[in-house]
């Protein structure tokens, strides 16, 4: 009872408005604009209709629709059990897991920076740049073979891009396979171990009042995400194709 | 006479209308602009009365609510009614699909028209869905006590992103196959479920009969899996995702209503 009385008092200001009219002419007025917008984009372009399907005929590129491109680009760096499965599992549980992991009561129903600025960050970064860049760069940059062409580069089909992509333990001058499978599993458990062993020596004092099991999903879910990039990182600067080979599967 | 001269037909005839049986049935209130029929006129109207009757002055300004929600919603409803105008035209076999495409474009009266707005409706919706859900997390609304309705958005995101793809193989052109086939691929690299997937072995699945399979009703993007996609898209997702926007919309107001500072 007594909390329920102090919720009134910190509730909501007063001050509210009728609905009819302030709020339904708004949302009136936002249809008839959305419906004017579709209306004319739709009579002036049309939607894409090519040739018949045919399975014989291979497109090259071949594209999954415009919002799984980021996926389809994740691809180039990860095996597609990661890229076109486990990722996009990961991203709707991690998501769903947001307001059971992000406990800061600050920011609730505002628009604030200063007060969660380790939330924005990490969903811009998220959003903004691993979701809509890799649709955009997998939209205008990527011709056949998937290869990266600029906005005024000719698609060539025959491109010769030299792939002299080696593994992470070859390259470290582990050449058995043993050897090799032990080294991979060694760095990718111990980038999961020794990050979340930084971030609860960083964190300690939140322990108490997060809990282990928020701050350990928390901290593995960033690792992924950070870990995707890392890979990119290593793809793209350093040529290495899989840190973690193992005959069930590869990272 | 005199009443036509003096104009008070007019009353009279408004009178009579709006004092008749077939009136007062219809309408359950007055329309005179009172704080009483304000609140009658959502709180009355099965249409409306998914509103409260009041809200904070601030859930009025677009810059805090960019209106996105609420632009889904539109999309969402644009492509049901446009949806049901091609289904009429439109048969989700492998002999018929594409030239009913054609026929649809080329001789049906405004048939183009309508295909037009479903696509760029069904496009928008997922370009709108991704910004409402980029402004519920910038305004923290994800918060308690609301984080139940977050999970549901969630949902409704996925949904949102099947309900197109599903569609993106009906027009059964080069386009739409192919894109499907890269997409339905990676179920094939299903950990234990996919025939290419980790530990595949330990479960003796095979290109035949997979997670991939299951959602073609073949080995690849054939027939089978175009009738498969109809179904997907025209009845089961849309009912699916409808339920949960009635949860979604429902939840808003148990919440307490939109988010605001405290």
């Amino acid at each position: 009872m007594a909390q329920a009385v102090k919720k009134k008092v910190e509730g909501p200001s007063a001050d509210k408005v009728h609905v009819w009219p302030y709020l339904v002419r708004l949302e009136f007025m936002c249809a008839i604009i959305c419906m004017i917008v579709l209306t004319v984009w739709s009579i002036v372009i049309d939607a894409p209709l090519e040739e018949a399907a045919n399975p014989t005929k291979t497109p090259n590129p071949s594209k999954a629709p415009w919002y799984f491109l980021g996926l389809q680009d994740i691809l180039v760096y990860f095996d597609p059990w990661f890229a076109g499965v486990v990722a996009p599992s990961l991203i709707i549980v991690g998501l769903m897991l947001i307001p059971y992991l992000d406990v800061n009561p600050k920011g609730n129903g505002y628009y604030t920076y200063a007060e969660r600025k380790v939330a924005i960050w990490v969903y811009c970064f998220g959003f903004l740049v691993l979701w809509i860049a890799l649709i955009i760069m997998g939209v205008f940059l990527r011709g056949p073979g998937w290869n990266l062409f600029m906005p005024w580069e000719y698609w060539d089909p025959h491109k010769v891009v030299a792939l002299t992509n080696v593994d992470l333990p070859y390259a470290f001058g582990i050449r058995t396979y043993n050897a090799a499978m032990i080294f991979g599993g060694l760095v990718v458990g111990g980038y999961f171990v020794l990050g979340a062993m930084v971030y609860f020596f960083m964190e300690r004092k939140a322990l108490k009042n997060v809990g282990f099991l928020r701050m350990f999903l928390k901290i593995q879910l960033l690792l992924i995400m950070v870990g995707i990039v890392v890979k990119i990182v290593l793809r793209l600067g350093f040529n290495i194709k899989y840190v973690w080979v193992t005959p069930w599967f590869n990272i | 006479m005199d009443q036509i001269k003096s104009g008070k037909i007019f009353s009279e005839l408004a009178k009579a209308v709006t004092e008749s049986q077939v009136w007062m049935s219809s309408f359950r209130h007055g329309y005179a602009d009172t704080p009483r029929n304000r609140v009658l006129q959502i709180a009355s109207n099965v249409w409306l009365h998914l509103h409260p009757v009041k809200i904070q002055r601030h859930a009025l300004r677009i810059k805090f609510t960019w209106c996105m929600g609420g632009i889904t919603f539109l999309m969402f409803l644009v492509t049901v009614v446009t949806g049901v105008v091609l289904m009429f035209y439109y048969r989700p076999v492998g002999e018929y699909a594409y030239y009913d495409m054609k026929y649809l474009q080329y001789d049906v009266p405004f048939g183009m028209l309508m295909r037009n707005m479903h696509r760029w409706a069904a496009h928008s919706m997922v370009i709108t869905v991704w910004l409402h859900m980029f402004r519920v997390f910038l305004t923290g609304s994800y918060k308690a006590p609301r984080e139940f309705n977050w999970v549901i958005g969630v949902f409704l995101v996925t949904f949102t992103l099947l309900l197109s793809f599903t569609g993106y193989l009906l027009p059964w052109d080069q386009l739409s196959m192919w894109a499907v086939t890269v997409g339905t691929n990676m179920a094939r690299a299903t950990p234990f479920l996919g025939h290419e997937g980790p530990f595949a072995e330990f479960v003796g699945v095979s290109p035949r009969y997979d997670a991939r399979s299951v959602l073609l009703g073949g080995s690849l993007v054939g027939p089978p899996a175009l009738l498969r996609f109809y179904v997907l898209h025209c009845i089961f997702i849309p009912l699916v995702a409808g339920a949960l926007m009635i949860v979604h919309f429902w939840r808003i107001r148990k919440d307490g209503g939109i988010s605001g500072p405290l």
